[in-house]
């Protein structure tokens, strides 16, 4: 865990201070709205539907049971007692005052947060995968270079008004849990020939209105030179990138526009001029990060468990919790749980204060104090020893976090929607809780395995629906809430984009369509096919004419 | 934030402002007493485009005295006896969110 | 219009000289690219200094063989919220080494003064009451900084080195 020293405290209480005069000359007429809305934003807060939300960075999904707790204290004192995890690793608070906010951001501060560049045209919070540092396939814990490209991104004064916003994926393993293919930049951790671990920079990745894969410019670059490398495309990218319409601004438009040969000319002709100066990785400024993500010492746990293996013949929910929602750690003995934010009685996602204070007792009890923020929206205790799961379990239960269903269908991605967005076009939650109600048997959600739903209520596609196996995107039709479907889309490294399915569906009619589309599935599928797996053996007709031909 | 399109010979649609307030972000709308209210009962209605512009002009009035931020014009109806928002982002913006919080309960109407 | 140089607000003595006006016969005078590249050897032959004008859509790299005759370059933020000039700045001093004046002019807001220090620029075009102050402050709103510029500041990681090093002895 990152700890931050003098030097980084000193900046992110300074930022407070800033923001904090900032809010007062705003709330007394000194500055106008447009003057102070970059401000705010580059504090990531926004003006939503019915309030101001904070979006607080978590960098690289990764909390200490401390941060947990002033989160919820922060939930509790100003806010209405809860708060959202992202598909970006972070927490928004939906219910913030304009004129709390400078206090929000101080207890922030003295846990070592911020919500620093979680908003506006900027670079934003750089994400790895939730397993990080405990995943069995890991070539190198990505998070030393998340934490080496937020300090660097953090205020970079020739980047603070790009085009628009600007978001880095690092993955340190081969198999791709960061999604770094649909990022503006993603960096793919690996080895070369000679056995050296550097970076794959793949540029221009994205979902949103125009989704597209991003393009590989460069297929090898080495540890000390990624600021430097990453300096000239950014530079490029202020420089060339589109201004003139908000939706042909990212930089996958750029790319699109010159082709990934052009781009990658302009990148490393600028990247001439920067690799010999001061943004070199010295070894010892590498190593002084790398030390700080050293994994705890791992008390030997035993990896055969007989009260384990009890409790997993008694009881069934116990066993199925243990199939979906334990992965296996890169230490015997160990385990990466996952506590399902997917019960359906709330948003995907949501969190209240009490329970966010429970999870920090637990992981201080069984994981090292460390908490993780998974792109699914669902908290991780990535260090639990099997042999604690048997007390675990039940102590989830008690908080609702217990839900067994990791990756299938009910684990829904869902963003805020037109409950809380003033971007929406349609609501996401009310959805994802239909489709959750009616699929809320464990012994079915099993029986239909790895299913990922995802749902967004709007073209930005914070729900990410483009990689959703069955992608849900919510549509205004004459002021109507319609919702169009897509299937087959996919975030790893086989990254692969849904495509529509036929006509947008009516909101009375989706949780309809989606069993038509499971039933389909489970009549189609051959030995050890996953929902994928068929859809991509079968293609899209079958399950189109199944689900147009029952309406 | 522009207002719905009024055909000026079929029966016209009431407009109202909108807006949130600074200091807290509530959502606020402009009353006839030329206040503003989180409720939408006092709301000042505007039946004709010029009364609407002024309206809408009034409440910018009040954002440049860092009152509100970004107000605007939107559709309501007083068929059903009381004023109510037409669209459903409106009627999610008088009335709350239509899902139950975590932390405490909210509306459910829809 | 006032501009704000060295934290003090004054009148601007350069002249900006419309592309289609005759040059004044004296005075320092601010000229479009395109006028420059048309007129070079006329505005070298003046006795008086010379100060260009892009857009932030000109590529900077045209006025490197002149830079040490140039005593005035201005950069445009057409909208705030476009930030080309920032990068255009810092090629110009980090890259191209040059050491003349480098104003800021168009939308320019006081709460970007310290980014715009930071990038290289040392002058700004900006007509708010409160600029002196708004500039004492920016000074002072940070005493640390992650990234290298031209501003010849230390960073954070570099400070951080020459700490660990200190202490290594």
């Amino acid at each position: 865990m990152y700890r931050y020293d003098e030097f980084d405290q000193s900046f992110v209480d300074q930022r407070v201070t800033q923001f904090r005069d900032q809010v007062s000359r705003r709330l007394a007429g000194e500055l106008s709205e447009d003057e102070f809305k970059p401000l705010r934003l580059t504090n990531g807060l926004y003006l939503q539907l019915h309030a101001y939300m904070l979006r607080v960075a978590v960098p690289y999904g990764t909390l200490t049971a401390q941060q947990l707790r002033q989160l919820a204290h922060i939930a509790r004192r100003y806010d209405r007692g809860w708060g959202h995890f992202t598909t970006r690793q972070n927490i928004q608070f939906n219910w913030i005052k304009l004129d709390e906010a400078p206090d929000v951001l101080a207890a922030l501060a003295k846990v070592q947060m911020h919500a620093l560049q979680t908003s506006g045209n900027v670079i934003r919070n750089t994400t790895a995968d939730h397993f990080a540092g405990v995943a069995r396939d890991e070539i190198e814990d990505p998070r030393i270079w998340c934490e080496i490209i937020r300090q660097w991104s953090s205020l970079h004064p020739e980047f603070s008004f790009l085009p628009r916003k600007f978001k880095i994926a690092v993955t340190g393993a081969p198999n791709d849990r960061a999604a770094v293919k649909v990022h503006d930049i993603g960096l793919r951790m690996h080895r070369n020939a000679q056995g050296e671990i550097g970076f794959e920079v793949i540029v221009g990745g994205g979902l949103g209105r125009t989704p597209i894969i991003g393009k590989t410019i460069r297929k090898f670059l080495p540890k000390q030179d990624l600021l430097s490398y990453l300096e000239a495309i950014l530079r490029v990218y202020n420089e060339f990138g589109r201004r003139d319409n908000i939706y042909k601004a990212r930089i996958k438009i750029l790319v699109h526009e010159i082709g990934v040969e052009e781009m990658s000319r302009r990148v490393e002709e600028e990247w001439q001029t920067l690799r010999d100066g001061r943004l070199q990785l010295p070894a010892d400024a590498i190593e002084f990060i790398t030390k700080q993500f050293a994994p705890p010492h791992y008390p030997e746990r035993p990896e055969r468990v007989p009260a384990l293996e009890a409790l997993r013949l008694e009881d069934r929910d116990f066993a199925r919790w243990l199939r979906t929602n334990v992965a296996p750690h890169r230490v015997p003995g160990y385990g990466i749980v996952t506590l399902s934010l997917k019960k359906g009685d709330v948003a995907p996602g949501d969190a209240s204060a009490e329970q966010m204070e429970a999870i920090a007792d637990l992981a201080e009890k069984f994981g090292f104090s460390e908490i993780r923020v998974s792109h699914e929206q669902n908290l991780i205790l990535p260090h639990a020893a099997l042999a604690d799961l048997p007390k675990l379990w039940p102590a989830l239960k008690v908080l609702g976090l217990d839900t067994a269903n990791s990756n299938q269908i009910t684990d829904i991605i869902a963003c805020p929607g037109l409950d809380y967005c003033a971007l929406a076009n349609a609501r996401s939650i009310p959805v994802a809780q239909r489709i959750m109600a009616r699929f809320n048997e464990l012994a079915q959600v099993h029986e239909i395995g790895e299913l990922k739903i995802k749902i967004s209520g709007c073209i930005n596609a914070c729900g990410h629906h483009h990689v959703g196996h069955i992608g849900i995107l919510g549509v205004d039709k004459n002021g109507e809430e319609f919702y169009q479907i897509t299937l087959g889309g996919h975030a790893g490294e086989d990254a692969t984009l849904g495509s529509i399915i036929g006509p947008a569906v009516a909101s009375d009619q989706i949780v309809e369509a989606v069993e038509n589309l499971v039933g389909t599935y489970l009549d189609l599928r051959q030995e050890g096919e996953r929902f994928l797996d068929t859809y991509r053996r079968v293609g899209n007709a079958l399950f189109k004419e199944r689900l147009y031909a029952a309406a | 934030m522009s207002a719905p399109v009024q055909k000026s010979k079929e029966k016209v649609a009431l407009q109202a402002v909108t807006g949130n307030r600074l200091r807290d972000g509530a959502v606020i709308f402009r009353t006839r007493a030329g206040a503003w209210s989180t409720q939408l009962v006092d709301t000042e209605t505007a039946s004709n485009e010029i009364a609407a512009a002024q309206l809408l002009a009034a409440a910018e009035q009040d954002a440049k005295n860092a009152i509100v931020v970004g107000p605007y014009l939107f559709a309501v109806s007083d068929q059903s006896g009381e004023l109510q928002a037409v669209t459903l982002r409106e009627r999610i913006r008088a009335a709350g969110p239509t899902v139950i919080e975590a932390g405490i309960a909210a509306v459910q109407h829809i | 219009m006032p501009l704000l140089k060295n934290g003090r607000v004054s009148e601007d003595a350069w002249q900006k000289v419309p592309d289609d006006a005759p040059a004044p016969s004296y005075g320092p005078v601010i000229l479009s690219l395109a006028r420059w590249q048309a007129e070079r050897q006329n505005f070298l032959g003046r006795n008086a200094a010379i100060g260009v004008h892009l857009k932030n859509t000109d590529d900077v790299a045209a006025l490197q063989p002149d830079l040490d005759r140039i005593g005035l370059i201005v950069l445009d933020f057409p909208k705030y919220t476009d930030g080309r000039a920032y990068s255009q700045a810092r090629i110009l001093r980090e890259r191209l080494g040059y050491t003349g004046e480098l104003r800021a002019s168009g939308n320019v807001l006081l709460d970007q003064l310290l980014i715009m220090q930071r990038a290289g620029f040392d002058a700004f075009v900006i007509d708010r009451p409160d600029a002196e102050q708004a500039w004492r402050k920016a000074q002072r709103a940070f005493n640390v900084f992650y990234q290298p510029t031209g501003d010849g500041r230390a960073t954070i990681p570099e400070l951080r080195r020459h700490l660990l090093h200190r202490a290594a002895q």
